[in-house]
């Protein structure tokens, strides 16, 4: 099997139109992905014949949507291999699962003088929330440092864990460099002295089959929209052992056994952390999207997009003044680089103008700017349904843009 | 020239060019003219805020006229504000303030550069702005 893109494309309306009349070259994956009519009309459907609320009507409706609600929560468990459908709780992103976590975690488990050791490529997703509860906790959080190439310092991580470590959290992908972590090496290593391991999948599960069983990793987070389907959707799978000690996050309905005024008893896993009316319709969209990437495979469409990186790197590399950054052995999916000294700005600017979306800035990712020493960097990342064509017509632009800058 | 007739000036330069590449060669070609900041004075306090790339801005009051001095990282961004300093700088506060910067849409950079784009457009001109007034007020408090 491989992939035809040209029949793949129609499945995609969003990608057959012009911008600034030029046909759409969409390289703004990382961002967020296009979203196939399976995905579409499956929230048509939804909002069409089933919309009803859950887990509390007696009536027809309710009951269909609460069954197809826990079966999205099924077909995510199996989608990443996890152990329980309970371990699998629905939140609006890997913003919202992240945040889950550095709350509730931190609450019952950090203290003052503790660490939290985070890696210097994370997204200010997988920064902030850990600054946060540190802050409110009094615990200081640690960093393990990277490379020039954009990979992480090995080496550094048996020093920097310590008995004062609470949790790693690192990403599996980073979005600015497209480096695959080795995160099976940092879960082996954190379990070994007892810590618990958050990975942000946001950037991986795009591109790869993750199974966190395998992985071994306490929590996993991704975001549907990453991943073709709905914004407003995510993922939080956490080892039960950690949920079932974790306190609540969020106080409302659903997440309640009972309710008095003297106190409450919290419901068990997993709507113990979904308060309040879940996002029943997105959640049916992202089970779409699981099985619409299922079906076409992870191996294939790995195969692809590999195909798509190799030979967009071997064409910009041919682009005199180009400069890569990260330039790790294991990439997915992402090329961030800058060229001559035109600011990544300026460049945006002028691929808009030819009708290609990359994104120019810093990636939701200051710090490893400030490591590069760079203002922001041009960033093309690759979904299954970009082509060949596509990287020509790219570089066809960035020519354009030197010509104009030179 | 006031205001208005280095506008008009503007439009015209900008109305000679069919092509949009044309119009960026333009501003690309403004920002070469830039009259730079001094680079002593790149720091935080002459930073523009909401823009991508950074931009600095600096005014003077000379014989009851402000002086703008500017820099930015990235040309498209350096260039649209030596457009602006074009049209404001070297004129008194009044002027500037009632300033209308009707060219900014004649000559359809509005379009190509919508406050959306993040270029921060309409930041340098309140911060030009905001100048013109400080020193209308320090000159009337004299
Ligand atoms: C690595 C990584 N983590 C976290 C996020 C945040 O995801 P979301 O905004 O969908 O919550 C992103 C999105 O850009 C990301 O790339």
């Amino acid at each position: 099997m491989s992939i035809n893109v040209e029949q793949l494309r129609r499945e995609f309306p969003v990608l057959s139109q012009t911008v600034n009349g030029k046909p759409l070259v969409y390289l703004d994956n990382a961002a967020t992905t296009q979203k196939p009519k399976a995905v579409v009309e499956r929230l048509m459907d939804y909002y069409y014949k089933e919309n009803s609320n859950i887990h509390r009507g007696a009536h027809y409706l309710s009951m269909q949507a609460t069954e197809a609600y826990e079966e999205a929560r099924e077909t995510t468990r199996m989608y990443l291999n996890a152990a329980f459908s309970r371990e699998i709780i629905f939140t609006r992103g890997t913003t919202e699962s992240i945040n889950l976590v550095a709350s509730s975690f931190s609450q019952k488990f950090l203290k003052e003088g503790d660490e939290i050791l985070i890696s210097a490529m994370e997204h200010h997703s997988n920064i902030v929330p850990w600054q946060m509860a540190c802050q409110q906790k009094g615990a200081t959080l640690k960093v393990i440092p990277m490379d020039e190439q954009g990979v992480l310092r090995m080496d550094t991580l048996d020093e920097l864990l310590t008995e004062k470590t609470r949790l790693v959290a690192v990403s599996h992908v980073s979005n600015a460099l497209g480096t695959i972590n080795p995160v099976e090496d940092i879960i082996g290593k954190a379990h070994q002295k007892g810590i618990p391991v958050l990975i942000d999948g946001a950037q991986a599960v795009p591109h790869m089959k993750v199974d966190v069983q395998k992985l071994d990793c306490d929590f996993y987070c991704f975001s549907g929209h990453k991943l073709y389907g709905p914004m407003g959707v995510g993922v939080l799978y956490g080892k039960e052992e950690w949920l079932e000690q974790m306190p609540p996050y969020q106080g409302g309905g659903e997440m309640i056994k009972e309710v008095r005024f003297t106190g409450t008893t919290y419901n068990e896993l997993p709507f113990k952390f979904e308060a309040g009316t879940p996002n029943v319709g997105d959640v049916l969209g992202l089970e779409a999207a699981l099985r619409f990437v299922s079906y076409l495979r992870h191996d294939v469409i790995s195969v692809y997009e590999d195909s798509l990186m190799q030979y967009a790197m071997k064409q910009l590399a041919t682009l005199p003044g180009i400069r890569f950054i990260g330039t790790a052995e294991h990439k997915t999916s992402v090329i961030s680089f800058l060229f001559d000294d035109i600011h990544p700005y300026d460049s945006g600017v002028i691929l808009d103008k030819l009708g290609i979306a990359v994104r120019t800035g810093h990636h939701c990712a200051q710090p490893v700017m400030d490591f590069f020493n760079i203002p922001g960097t041009i960033r093309v990342s690759f979904a299954m349904y970009n082509s060949l064509k596509e990287i020509d017509l790219l570089m066809d632009a960035l020519k354009k843009v030197r010509t104009l800058f030179s | 020239m006031n205001i208005q007739e280095i506008e008009g000036e503007i439009i015209l330069e900008f109305a000679s060019f069919e092509d949009w590449l044309d119009k960026y060669n333009h501003i690309i070609e403004s920002a070469r003219n830039i009259p730079r900041i001094e680079p002593k004075y790149k720091e935080e306090k002459f930073l523009i805020q909401g823009c991508q790339s950074q931009v600095w801005l600096r005014a003077d009051l000379e014989d009851g006229k402000v002086i703008f001095t500017a820099d930015s990282d990235a040309l498209i961004t350096r260039g649209i504000i030596a457009l602006l300093i074009r049209v404001l700088s070297n004129q008194p506060p009044q002027d500037i303030i009632d300033a209308k910067l009707e060219f900014i849409e004649k000559t359809g950079l509005h379009q190509h550069l919508s406050p959306t784009r993040s270029n921060g457009l309409a930041s340098m001109v309140k911060q030009m702005k905001l100048y013109a007034i400080a020193f209308k007020a320090q000159t009337e408090a004299q």
